[in-house]
């Protein structure tokens, strides 16, 4: 394996050169805002050492709702709302478009993938054990954020307005008017009226791509907020001490972003 | 299953209410106060009337603001879908389409300046005069259990169908020879009254309520039906308010459904 040389007193001047002009923005930034601060505190924040790859399937359900939100404004660009208006421009951005095909099959199956790694993300969760305290508060959000992305299942699969669009709708809609009491009024609500038509397909709409989205990336925020907050749990197997005091911050300034801070030598990684 | 759900629940809430008022507890989540920290840390800043006045003076006007602006806005996004279908009237055509003793499946809009999707199916029979006013036997396609579309079960006529111009829309009617009704979803069956012989609707068929109109067939409002005793022009109807798929008119089951939609004006 080859050595790298040592750097020459040229090659170091000119890379402390190049870390200035990159610290000038950045420190500008951080003296208006704070945020650069908060970047790091967000990319250097302790995890544990312990942690395995089912730790990841927060940031994959992460990654899946954010797929959803890039293919679904785009879809937006091409969809028509209306009863006549709407199977013609699924239609058309599945044939005509360019690469419709592709954005279309995206937001299609990645709505199912999307919910699939949510739940695998709360089995993880729930069996590390990782809702217990203090990320209680955690785990409510995040049995918040799981109906509402039903919802967005339920809403979206009407907007294609096909047949089994239309008719999985009905019997969706109908299911929810079998609950006792707020049921028909629940219902009554979704469709609309007292029938599906028009106004269920733009209500329809109008959740599944205002509403519902909304109220997801405000908990979604809210989860990761809170994800930050507290930590990441060890894996139940784990050695280490649980509840090890939390370091300090980061210091705000331009230690640490572009280049690592010194590490103390002798001093293990991450104590 | 609620009953035992109900006994586990409270099994649990009292061994939590027990471990909440347990002394051990009480020791542990109030420590001695450290040493050098006084338990009292600040004084309160000390307040006016002022204060008091202006805190609430902005507590309530913004109150009313939001009010002011929500309150139209929510029911803006609410009530509209409560207000009482208003139903046309739909002319099936002439009262000779439909010979006695045979039933037509006749398709027609609903609302012809909606289109397509206000497409509704009846089965039609006539039943022949009685004291010389027909009596028309007319039974919804939409199945009461989730509101997917019944099926004649039996023979069907589709090439004797005739589609033709009826007031400002267009009907279809196709002869059928039904043995009973069927639904493709999950499974509903009735027999030709529109009773339930078999699966998980919880009524019987809807029917429509209907009108002869210058010797043209005439759909009037559909209504719900409990339970029908008897055949064709002897039917007794149990009649009720249409409700949705799915909710019970009769029986104790009822109770679950008591404000319908279409009572809201």
């Amino acid at each position: 394996m080859a050595v790298a040389p040592p750097p020459t007193r040229r090659r170091k001047r000119r890379m402390d050169k190049v870390v200035e002009v990159v610290n000038i923005p950045l420190n500008w930034l951080e003296e208006r805002s704070g945020i650069v601060g908060g970047v790091k505190y967000f990319l250097f924040r302790r995890v544990p050492r312990d942690t395995n790859w089912f730790h990841t399937l927060g940031s994959a359900t992460l990654t899946a709702f954010l797929v959803q939100a890039g293919t679904g404004v785009i879809l937006a660009f091409y969809y028509q709302p209306t009863p006549d208006e709407a199977y013609e421009s699924i239609r058309h951005i599945t044939h005509d478009v360019t690469l419709g095909w592709l954005v279309r099959g995206m937001h299609r199956w990645g709505a199912s993938v999307f919910i699939i790694l949510l739940f695998l993300h709360m089995g993880r969760v729930f069996l590390f054990g990782a809702y217990k305290y203090p990320r209680e508060l955690n785990w409510i959000v995040g049995v918040l954020i799981l109906p509402l992305a039903l919802l967005m299942g339920f809403t979206g699969y009407l907007l294609p307005w096909d047949q089994t669009a239309y008719w999985a709708t009905v019997v969706g809609i109908n299911l929810n008017g079998t609950g006792p009491l707020v049921g028909p009024l629940l219902a009554q609500f979704l469709r609309g009226g007292d029938e599906i038509g028009a106004e269920t397909l733009t209500r329809f709409y109008a959740l599944h791509m205002l509403l519902l989205p909304g109220a997801l990336f405000a908990l979604i925020g809210l989860h990761l907020y809170l994800v930050v907050r507290l930590g990441v749990s060890s894996p139940p197997w784990s050695d280490e001490a649980a509840g090890r005091e939390r370091p300090e911050p980061e210091p705000s300034g331009d230690g640490g972003l572009v280049r690592p801070r010194a590490r103390v030598p002798g001093r293990p990684r991450g104590e | 299953m609620i009953v035992v759900g109900v006994i586990i629940t409270l099994i649990f809430a009292f061994l939590w209410a027990r471990d909440v008022m347990s002394p051990r507890r009480k020791r542990a989540a109030e420590p001695e106060p450290e040493p050098g920290h006084p338990a009292v840390a600040e004084a309160e800043p000390e307040r006016y009337d002022r204060n008091a006045f202006l805190e609430l003076t902005t507590l309530g006007l913004g109150g009313v603001i939001t009010a002011v602006v929500a309150l139209p806005v929510i029911g803006f996004a609410v009530l509209p879908a409560f207000t009482r279908q208003e139903y046309e009237g739909v002319d099936l055509g002439p009262l000779d389409n439909f010979p006695e003793n045979e039933w037509r499946e006749a398709t027609f809009l609903l609302e012809p300046s909606a289109g397509e999707v206000s497409r509704r199916t009846v089965f039609v029979r006539s039943n022949g005069d009685v004291d010389g006013v027909p009596n028309m036997t007319i039974i919804s396609n939409r199945c009461v259990h989730l509101g997917c579309p019944v099926q004649a079960g039996g023979p069907r006529e589709d090439q004797d169908a005739e589609t033709f111009q009826a007031g400002d829309a267009e009907v279809r009617l196709t002869p059928v020879q039904p043995a009973n009704f069927s639904c493709p979803c999950h499974g509903g069956a009735y027999d030709t009254e529109g009773n339930r012989i078999a699966g998980p609707p919880v009524r019987a068929l809807d029917r429509w309520t209907f009108a002869i109109e210058g010797g043209n067939l005439t759909l009037v409002a559909p209504y719900s039906v409990g339970e029908v005793e008897g055949e064709g022009a002897n039917a007794q109807i149990e009649a009720y308010q249409l409700q949705g798929p799915g909710e019970h008119v009769d029986g104790l089951s009822a109770f679950l459904y008591p404000i319908q939609a279409q009572d809201f004006e």
